[in-house]
């Protein structure tokens, strides 16, 4: 028996005037994995956005249900607390806040929302030493400013991290493998791979198919002009990479 | 010619975010309203002063008569009227306190609610003695044996001004003269207590110093004058808090802290400045016109100013360093917060005048709501100061549209061998690191005091551990309310 964890049905949305999001319509079960191809500006940005409920998107069409609840109701932060996870295509850069102060109030958020105790500091930066080791992270940049300087491929293993700490039941992956280095992809998949369980569903945006050869994804889905155009399984992503988006473009 | 009085109300707390706007119930010795010779006199002779200080105190009143109230500051606020003011308001005592058991236990209580304890068992192992100023005079100064055995002399301004009266007629008004500004003036003429800190030769202050001053009277001004004198080769840090009820009307605080550094000795001054701020719309809270000065007399010697300013309607301020002895140093660390309608001007001045000094500003303004804010700094070399160095960094950051920033930094440098850098950012908020936060569960109330916290740490980290994390609720207490 299968158990839907996100529903998205006949979603439109628009930013600035512009229909970006044209009925979109995906059922994500718990223990799936989704994968998102497309050209760019399709709108899978806007997606994974308009999914986390980042201001500056208006919703015009459509619904959207997460455990069974209406998602598109909830504050971003309630959605974080809820289990959904962005890994961002742009993380953000806040100065003065080290990644270790930034995790622990985002740890002890969700923790509170969950009505666990705080995590005790020294526990705290143990675990994240642990799992920022086999991803490469360094104590050192563990006290840097968030994503300050950080070159584009360790902001990637940083959202890694935070994936891996805050060990969400939905993860949205915007091309977490823009900027990794052939062997930071393969931990930074690791990593990803180890949060796949029965439970826990992902939707893994991506240009290349390289990453779904270790994030093997269950099914993938063509995304053109606002929504899927062609769906199937992994062997559609190879097609891409080989012939492009035309012949799916053309059918439309 | 005094009156007494009775205070029974109480602070109206309905939407209350300002946590020490309590009025204490205590009967108060207090002046007539206004200002006159015949009220300066009757402060003087309250105070038991000797004659040489009385003559100085009406020196500078009648300076101050022929005095205009400055109007250059970006500040605006309705005139005040110096004659419908109080400017003597005593806790009614029989006697003068002789020890902390003599105190009225409503003050103890009052220090309490603070979170400053008076009782020095209950001071944490001596780490910190404290001197505390309700309304006009000094109720409390713990640690004074302690403190004795080292030289060291942490007492009310008022007593020193008997106990130690060649130390006070030398340094008094030796940084800040009356003729210095209207509000210097006024101060000059009024002042009832504060501290008196001296540091003699070669002594490293066992402990921190601290001065608590609280506003409770009502139509009171506050003229706290604190003198500090660290002799050769010592060193002292100093701590200074305020606060004060809520009241609808505005309240007048005027101090005045001068810091005289001898050769060799280094200063530490901070401040956690949190003068009710008054509501949201604008009514009541305390006007902070205040001069604070340092002179750097001998070489080697060193003041570090660090201030955070949460408090207050209207904030003028800039405390200064004058850097006289050869190859002194100053620095200004500063965070100044305004939230609704409150208005701050202030910054700093560093005048060089010996060889090698050099000095290093570092000011963060945060504004939100409808706040306004300035920063007015300057940087001063004379033709003399072979070698001067400075640096200064000012950054504003903005919290929502309808707060304003503006940095105002002067330069006047007359020695071509000095260098000077100045960097300036302004900064907001921005919605990408606000959903980044909220992405990862913080809801944004905390993310801005993260993003706050962050944007202020290079200052706030030159607090005293206790202090800083005092000051850091405060800045979260500041800014609530300041988004959604
Ligand atoms: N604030 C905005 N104002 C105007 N247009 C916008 C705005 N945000 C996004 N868009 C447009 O929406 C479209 C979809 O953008 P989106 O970032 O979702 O694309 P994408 O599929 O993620 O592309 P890529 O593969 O390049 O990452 C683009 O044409 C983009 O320019
Ligand atoms: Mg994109």
């Amino acid at each position: 028996m299968k158990t839907p964890l996100l529903e998205i049905e006949d979603l439109c949305a628009r930013v600035a005037d512009k229909e970006i999001i044209k009925g979109f319509n995906l059922t994500i079960n718990e223990g799936e994995v989704h994968a998102i191809m497309g050209p760019n500006g399709a709108g899978k940005s806007t997606l994974s956005h308009v999914l986390c409920g980042k201001p500056g998107y208006e919703i015009t069409a459509g619904t959207v249900r997460y455990k069974g609840k209406n998602l598109l109701a909830m504050a971003p932060e309630e959605r974080a607390r809820e289990g959904i996870f962005l890994i961002m295509q742009y993380p953000v850069e806040i100065p003065g806040v080290p990644v270790t102060t930034f995790l622990k109030h985002a740890v002890n958020a969700i923790r509170q929302h969950r009505n666990e105790p705080e995590l005790d500091t020294m526990e705290f930066i143990k675990l994240l030493r642990e799992e920022g080791k086999k991803l490469g992270i360094n104590p050192d940049m563990l006290k840097r400013p968030i994503n300050v300087g950080f070159s584009g491929g360790e902001k990637k293993r940083l959202e890694a991290l935070q994936l891996a700490v805050l060990k969400p039941q939905f993860s949205i992956l915007d091309e977490a493998d823009s900027g990794l280095d052939v062997d930071a992809m393969k931990v930074v998949a690791e990593a990803i791979n180890a949060e796949r369980t029965e439970h826990n569903a992902m939707l893994v945006i991506t240009h290349y198919q390289r990453l779904l050869k270790d994030i093997v994804p269950d099914y993938v889905h063509i995304y053109a002009d606002g929504h899927i155009v062609a769906s199937g399984n992994k062997d559609l992503a190879r097609e891409v990479e080989e012939q492009g988006y035309a012949q799916f473009l053309k059918e439309k | 010619m005094t009156t007494e009085q009775e205070k029974p109300e109480i602070a109206d707390e309905s939407g209350d975010k300002y946590k020490y706007g309590f009025v204490t119930d205590i009967a108060s010795d207090t002046a007539p309203k206004g200002l006159s010779e015949d009220i300066i006199r009757l402060i003087s002779q309250k105070k038991g002063e000797p004659d040489w200080l009385l003559e100085r105190r009406l020196e500078a009143f009648r300076f101050w008569q022929k005095l205009k109230e400055p109007t250059w500051a970006k500040l605006s606020y309705d005139k005040i009227d110096y004659q419908d003011l109080y400017y003597y308001s005593a806790p009614k005592q029989k006697v003068a306190p002789k020890s902390l058991d003599e105190v009225d236990p409503e003050l103890l209580k009052t220090y309490e609610k603070l979170g400053i304890p008076l009782k020095e068992q209950e001071v944490l192992s001596g780490v910190v003695a404290v001197d505390a100023v309700f309304d006009s005079v000094s109720v409390a100064t713990t640690y004074r044996a302690k403190l004795a055995e080292k030289g060291v002399i942490f007492c009310p301004i008022s007593e020193a001004v008997k106990e130690y009266p060649e130390l006070v007629k030398k340094y008094l008004g030796s940084v800040v003269p009356y003729t210095d500004n209207f509000f210097a003036a006024l101060n000059s003429a009024v002042f009832t207590d504060g501290s008196f800190v001296y540091i003699p030769k070669g002594v490293r202050c066992p402990m921190e110093l601290s001065t608590y001053f609280r506003i409770n009277a009502q139509n009171t001004g506050q003229f706290e004058r604190t003198l500090i004198v660290a002799d050769e080769g010592s060193y002292v840090s100093y701590l200074e808090g305020c606060t004060a009820p809520q009241r609808d009307e505005n309240q007048l605080h005027a101090a005045i802290v001068e810091i005289v550094v001898l050769k060799d000795a280094e200063v530490k001054y901070s401040t956690v400045q949190n003068w009710y701020p008054g509501d949201k719309d604008g009514k009541g809270g305390v006007y902070n016109f205040v001069t604070k000065r340092a002179a750097c007399r001998g070489a080697n010697s060193k003041v570090s100013w660090t201030q955070v300013e949460t408090g207050s309607a209207i904030t003028w301020k800039y405390p200064s360093c004058i850097l006289q002895g050869d190859n002194s140093v100053g620095e200004f660390y500063s965070v100044a917060i305004t939230n609704n309608r409150q208005q701050a001007d202030t910054g700093t001045k560093m005048i060089h005048l010996g060889r090698n000094t050099s000095s290093k500003i570092i000011s963060k303004g945060i504004s939100a709501g409808r706040s306004n804010q300035t920063y007015r700094g300057l940087v001063k070399v004379s033709p003399n100061a072979a070698n001067a160095r400075n640096y200064s960094q000012c950054d504003s950051l903005l919290i929502g549209p309808d707060c304003g920033s503006h940095t105002i930094p002067y330069v006047e440098n007359r020695n071509k061998t000095a260098k000077l850098e100045h960097e300036a950012t302004t900064s907001k908020i921005s919605e990408e690191q606000l959903f980044y936060c909220q992405q990862r569960g913080i809801g944004e109330e905390e993310a801005v005091s993260l993003i706050v916290n962050g944007f202020c740490k290079e200052v706030m980290q030159h607090l005293p551990l206790e202090f800083a994390i005092e000051a850091a609720k405060l800045i979260n207490i500041s800014l609530e309310g300041s988004v959604g």
